[in-house]
This record gives structure tokens, C-alpha cells and sequence, in this order.
């Protein structure tokens, strides 16, 4: 992967879909072996915005609507990538993939192994994850810590739209498989609103943002609180009422699971002695668990206190009440700091 | 051809789910003014209505009892409503009350009613394997229950429709495959997804009985469905009917559909299924102070419900954390923190 290429910021704000169908763009017209598949991802833009107005520009041969046929449309991408081209699949939702998991992966994330290095896969499978309008068990999962756990596929998740161009350019230009997870609310969609954070002054030029960096959003001393995607926004709301219980929190946003900046989160703890983890995804088996371990199994003496802030080991429910009582917001991880740094 | 009373019942069934939709359309849309925001108003998330369906609904489960099991796709009032799922509890269901069919954990994809072995899930054509599940239960304890499986004709690409084909043809299963196609799947025209026009020659290739029924008409409807259910009750193997439908709304509420031609719209108005039932009616000599009865009987029902389940107390938050087990694990720890809740 190339070396950062971050420019200075520039006024212009864009929306996260806004930015990354602006990388996207980019990269098609650099690249003729670039193109997009998915379903209605052509006429209609994608369902969360996430291809709006590249038909436009390059017609259906190269942004494809496909049939809601996932195992053949993931699987005809990863055929398209060994042939040497680069595909960027849309999976509509995370939650699909179970009609496609083979594809992903025993195909996509293990050709490049089992081949010995004599295949690759330059494929970028972006797909929308994350709940919080009810929308119930099968389409609000973020399955982070399913994608995140077999070897063999770089997984990103941007929360700015400043972050989420930079990291598409890189998912693209990549030679291993990617997968792109953008979170619903985040996008910036006219029928979802979202929080303010993510829509950010964007550069007009084209820059990656590195995989295996995280970034800390917030600097702070007394606990770090680790998380990624539409809860870094959740925890910088946090951070700043804790502010009033003269608690200074350090916020950083993990941005890529796969690689892993195990790095950035040890260092803030041997700062702060205290870990909050939070993550949108079931608690059991996931990000939280392996973030915690990472940190004990390199420094077990940097850590005073830990909390884990997760969705509980339920599928996600349908009505307000309960949906609400699942998933984490930012109470929860202000009630989890003030446990740890009691 | 229905007699008239199954003429009458099927009418019935068929402006109860099209005032419900519409209904529900205001219900769901009023929260979300003056800015449309998903997750606002008495019923949030997604929803896809079925105005224009429901000859297919009705067609077809005016041959089933409650013992036949129903799946049904993301856009499942109609047969719901056909099928005789419990209309208050359906309703509080997607109010997300607690009263509702799953007390609020389901929503509007996710409805079950096992008193009439009604079930619904919001995946693309995975409705079609426990269908087939369902046939192989009525098969294996010599029931004359059958099965139907609904999907859109955007399902026919999806593995999980074609393999049950597969499974039901090799074992003879009783089962019936219902298409309901309405010529687009979200935004996508069905040719630039297939160039099987008829979804009906699907059947072809697994060796069963495939029919199309071209207009969206109930007793064309009831007619196939009448061979079909026949075939599969008794123990002559499973079927496929695919009904041509209109999607008289967006995809789900909030879609602008500027992917579709208006004349579209317009001429599925001329084409709409509940008048031309109408006619039907009065052919079979049931008088215009009958059908305005039938209309408001369905009314009534419809507000009786949404009035019922608006009325249905919020779930308790803490009831998120029962039933993901019927039987909850009893560990050490679990013992030690008083079970799952
Ligand atoms: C496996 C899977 N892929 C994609 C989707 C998203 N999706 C929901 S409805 C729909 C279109 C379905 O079209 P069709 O089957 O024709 O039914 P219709 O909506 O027209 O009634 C799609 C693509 C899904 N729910 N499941």
C-alpha cells in the first residue's frame, strides 16, 4: 500500500456517501479495470447513496445492476479480480451475507493462501451495516467481529466522510480483498439523519487514508475509550459530558479491524490505566473481547480497570423500547467510564 | 370458479388488505413530518406495502386451512391478512406493541403466527426452504397439510428458491411456489435481471407443474391455485404459479421511485384489481348494497385493529433480553447473576 498521501483540509464539506462516491469516480476514471455491481446500485444510486450519480457518468456497463443473486454477483467478483481487474461489490446488507458467505469466505479471503501468494484478489466488497431506526434482527446487524474474524480480508469502517474517501481510495488501489463497511447512519441520507460528525471538510484531490491506523479523536487522560464507526460519534458525545464530571477522556477511533492498531490502543492505556471498549456488535466473541485481550496479553500491568460496552448476545429487536435497551448509546458508555476510573 | 360466498370471501379479504395498506401508509407517514426520518412516527424502520397484490393473496389461501403453512416474503400483509393471522395482534406487531404477535421483537418482516402457521422473513426467497421444511413434515406424518411459499419475481435468481424447487420435485413434496410478479424489484425492471420473461417456465427445468396466471384476477388466481393445492394434497408433488401483480406504491415507504415511468403508475390505476373484482361480483348477481357491506366490514375491521393496537401498552425494555432461547441456558454463570434477565 502506498504511503499516506493526507493534504491539508480544504472548506469543502461533503457527506460520507457524498465522499465516497467521489473516491469511487476517481478511481474509475484512473482505472478502466475498475467498475461496480450490485443491486440497484445503477438507476437508483444504491439504497444508502453509496453509488449515487456514477451511472451517469459510466453507464450500465460499468456501474451494474445485478440479480438479487448474491453468491453468484460476490463470487463473479472475485473471478473478476483474479482475472486482474477491480470490482467493488455491494453486499446491500451486512446482514445478507449469509446467502453468499461461501463466496466470501472460503473464495474471496482464502484464494490468495491456498494459492500459495499465486493468486489475488483486488476486490473491494462495500456493504451497509449498523441499526438504531428499527428496521429489526435482519437488516440492522454491523457483524464486525464475523467479517473481522477469518484471516484473509482487510476491513475497514469509516465514521467521517473525510476518512471514508481516503480509505475507499485505498480499499481500491489494495491487491487483497477489502471489505468497506459503512455505517447506515453515517451516510447522510435524506431519509436517515445523521449525526453531525461524520460530514467533514473533504479534499478535492485524491489521498488514502493508511490501513492499521487509528485515529485518536480525542485526547485524553484519565481513560481511553476504544470503538469504531458510528460510535465514535456516540463516544465523542460522551467524552463531553464526562467533561463535567471532571473525567478527561481519550477517544479513538480503531477506523480499520483488519489490519489492527493494536499500537495506538496500548499506548493510550499505559497512559490512562483505564480501557472502555465499545462496539456495536454482540458482545460474545467480537471486537471488544479482542481488543481487551490485545492490550492484557502485551501489558497486563497497564491495566487497571475494563469495561466492555457491546450489544448484548440478542438479536436486534424491532420496537423502540427495545432496540433502545440494546443498543449502546452514549449513556452507556458514559455509565461504563465512570466504572473503570472509579 | 369460486361459488359466490368464496367469491364474497375473497373480495372481503382483498379491500381489507388494501384499506389496511392504505392505512398504514398514513400511519407510518404522518410521523414522518415535515422531514421524513425513518425511525420516526408510531411505526418506524422500513415498510413494504402490497397495494395491488392481492389477487394472489386471496387466490390462492381461499384453498388453504389453518393447518397449511404460509411463508412470506418482506411484503407480507396481504396473505397475512388472507392466510387469517390474527389482524389486532399483527397490527400491534407492527405498531411494536407489546400485544403483538412477537411483542414487538418482530416488526413488520419478521410476523409469526403459528395458530395458522403463518411465517415471514425479510431475505430474499429464504422463505422457500422452510416451506419445503414444513411439506416434509405434513409428508412424513401422512398429513394432507400442504405448504406455499410466496416470493417476487425478483427471488426467482436466489439460490435458495432454486434449490427448493429441486428438494420439493425430488421428493414429491406438497408444496406451492407463488410468484408474485410486479415487474420490479426495488428499483431494478425484472428483464434487466433475467431474460426468462414467464418465471412459470422455472418449473421446466425441476420437472413440476408450472402455470402463469397473466392478469391480476382472483378467480384466475383461485383457478390455478385450485390444480395446484389439489395436486399437492393429494400427494402428487409440488407446483409453481407465478401471478402477474402491480406494485401500486413505492418499494417501501419513502421511495421516490424516480427510476419508474408515470405512465406506468396511471395505467396500473386502469388495471386496478379491486374494481374489476367488483365487476366480477356483480356478474355472479351480488348487488352494489352487498359489495358497499363488504366494503365497510373491512373498514371497520381494519380501524378496529389499528385502534386496538395503538391503544396496546410499549414493550417492557427489558423483555429485549428473553427469548433467544426458548430454554435459556442455565451455566454457573447464569446461576450466579438469577438467569437471563
Ligand atoms: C438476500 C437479500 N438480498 C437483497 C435484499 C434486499 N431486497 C429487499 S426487497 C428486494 C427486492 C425484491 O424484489 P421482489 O422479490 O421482486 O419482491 P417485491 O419487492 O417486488 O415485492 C431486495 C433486493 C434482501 N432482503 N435479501
Amino acid at each position: 500500500m502506498a504511503e499516506a498521501t493526507e493534504p491539508e483540509q480544504t472548506p469543502r464539506e461533503l457527506t460520507m456517501s457524498r465522499a465516497m462516491v467521489e473516491a469511487i469516480a476517481t478511481e474509475m476514471r484512473d482505472d478502466e479495470e475498475v467498475f461496480v455491481m450490485g443491486e440497484d446500485v445503477a438507476d437508483y444510486g444504491g439504497i444508502f447513496d453509496s453509488t449515487e450519480g456514477l451511472l451517469e457518468e459510466f453507464g450500465h456497463d460499468r456501474v451494474m445492476d445485478v440479480p438479487i443473486s448474491e453468491t453468484s454477483f460476490v463470487g463473479a467478483g472475485v473471478g473478476a479480480a483474479q482475472a486482474g481487474m477491480r470490482p467493488i461489490v455491494e453486499l446491500m446488507f451486512a446482514d445478507f451475507f449469509g446467502v453468499c458467505m461461501d463466496q466470501i469466505y472460503n473464495q474471496m479471503a482464502k484464494n490468495t493462501y491456498m494459492s500459495g501468494g499465486a493468486v489475488n484478489v483486488p476486490m473491494v466488497l462495500m456493504t451497509a451495516v449498523g441499526g438504531g431506526y428499527n428496521d429489526a434482527a435482519q437488516h440492522s446487524q454491523t457483524l464486525y467481529g464475523t467479517f473481522a474474524h477469518l484471516p484473509g480480508m482487510k476491513m475497514v469502517v469509516p465514521s467521517t466522510a473525510r476518512d471514508a474517501k481516503g480509505l475507499m481510495h485505498a480499499a481500491v488501489r489494495d491487491d487483497d480483498p477489502v471489505v468497506y463497511m459503512f455505517h447506515k447512519r453515517l451516510m447522510g441520507i435524506g431519509w436517515m439523519p445523521a449525526p453531525d460528525g461524520p460530514k467533514r471538510a473533504v479534499p478535492e484531490e485524491p489521498y488514502t487514508v493508511p490501513f492499521g491506523e487509528a485515529d485518536v479523536k480525542r485526547e485524553g487522560s484519565d481513560v481511553t475509550v476504544v470503538t469504531l464507526g458510528l460510535h465514535v460519534h456516540r463516544a465523542l458525545d460522551a467524552a463531553a459530558s464526562l467533561v463535567d464530571d471532571g473525567i478527561d477522556a481519550e477517544v479513538i477511533d480503531l477506523r480499520t479491524l483488519v489490519p489492527l492498531d493494536a499500537e495506538t490502543v496500548l499506548e493510550s492505556v499505559r497512559k490512562t490505566g483505564h480501557l472502555v471498549v465499545v462496539d456495536e456488535d454482540y458482545r460474545s466473541f467480537g471486537v471488544t473481547g479482542e481488543i481487551v485481550a490485545s492490550v492484557a496479553e502485551s501489558d497486563l500491568d497497564a491495566l487497571e480497570a475494563v469495561e466492555r460496552v457491546a450489544l448484548p448476545d440478542v438479536p436486534i429487536p424491532y420496537a423502540r423500547p427495545l432496540e433502545d435497551e440494546v443498543l449502546p448509546d452514549a449513556d452507556d458508555i458514559e455509565a461504563a467510564v465512570e466504572t473503570v476510573v472509579e | 370458479m369460486p361459488h359466490s360466498t368464496e367469491l364474497e370471501e375473497m373480495y372481503g379479504d382483498m379491500v381489507t388488505a388494501r384499506h389496511y395498506e392504505e392505512r398504514l401508509q398514513e400511519e407510518y407517514l404522518e410521523g414522518k413530518q415535515p422531514k421524513f426520518d425513518i425511525s420516526a412516527g408510531p411505526i418506524p424502520g422500513e415498510l413494504h406495502l402490497a397495494a395491488g397484490h392481492e389477487p394472489a393473496a386471496v387466490g390462492v389461501c381461499q384453498h388453504l386451512d389453518d393447518d397449511d403453512t404460509v411463508t412470506a416474503p418482506h411484503r407480507p400483509h396481504h396473505v397475512a391478512i388472507a392466510k387469517g393471522v390474527d389482524l389486532k395482534r399483527m397490527t400491534a406487531e407492527i405498531f411494536g406493541r407489546e400485544a403483538g404477535l412477537s411483542g414487538g421483537k418482530g416488526g413488520h418482516m419478521h410476523l409469526f403466527d403459528p395458530d395458522v402457521n403463518f411465517a415471514c422473513s425479510g431475505i430474499i426467497a429464504e422463505g422457500c426452504p422452510p416451506a419445503v421444511g414444513a411439506a416434509m413434515a405434513a409428508d412424513k406424518r401422512n398429513t394432507d397439510a400442504v405448504a406455499v411459499s410466496y416470493l417476487g419475481e425478483g427471488a426467482l435468481e436466489q439460490g435458495g428458491f432454486l434449490e427448493s424447487l429441486n428438494l420439493a420435485s425430488v421428493r414429491d413434496l406438497p408444496v406451492v411456489f407463488v410468484v408474485e410478479d410486479n415487474d420490479w424489484a426495488i428499483s431494478m425492471p425484472k428483464e434487466r435481471v433475467t431474460d426468462v420473461a414467464d418465471g412459470s417456465r422455472r418449473a421446466d427445468g425441476f420437472d413440476m407443474p408450472g402455470e402463469r396466471v397473466d392478469h391480476n384476477d382472483p378467480v384466475a388466481v383461485y383457478e390455478a391455485a385450485e390444480r395446484a393445492v389439489g395436486r399437492a394434497r393429494a400427494g402428487n408433488g409440488p407446483s409453481l404459479i407465478e401471478v402477474q401483480v402491480h406494485r401500486r406504491m413505492g418499494h417501501f415507504m419513502g421511495d421516490a421511485q424516480g427510476y419508474r415511468p408515470d405512465e406506468e403508475i396511471e395505467r396500473l390505476d386502469r388495471l386496478d384489481p379491486i374494481p374489476r373484482t367488483e365487476e366480477r361480483l356483480r356478474a355472479e348477481g351480488i348487488t352494489d348494497d352487498r359489495i358497499e357491506t363488504l366494503r365497510e366490514l373491512a373498514t371497520d375491521r381494519v380501524e378496529e385493529a389499528i385502534e386496538w393496537a395503538k391503544e396496546q401498552p410499549k414493550p417492557a425494555p427489558g423483555a429485549a433480553h428473553d427469548d433467544v432461547f426458548v430454554d435459556s441456558p442455565a451455566g454457573p454463570a447464569a446461576a450466579e447473576t438469577g438467569g437471563d434477565d
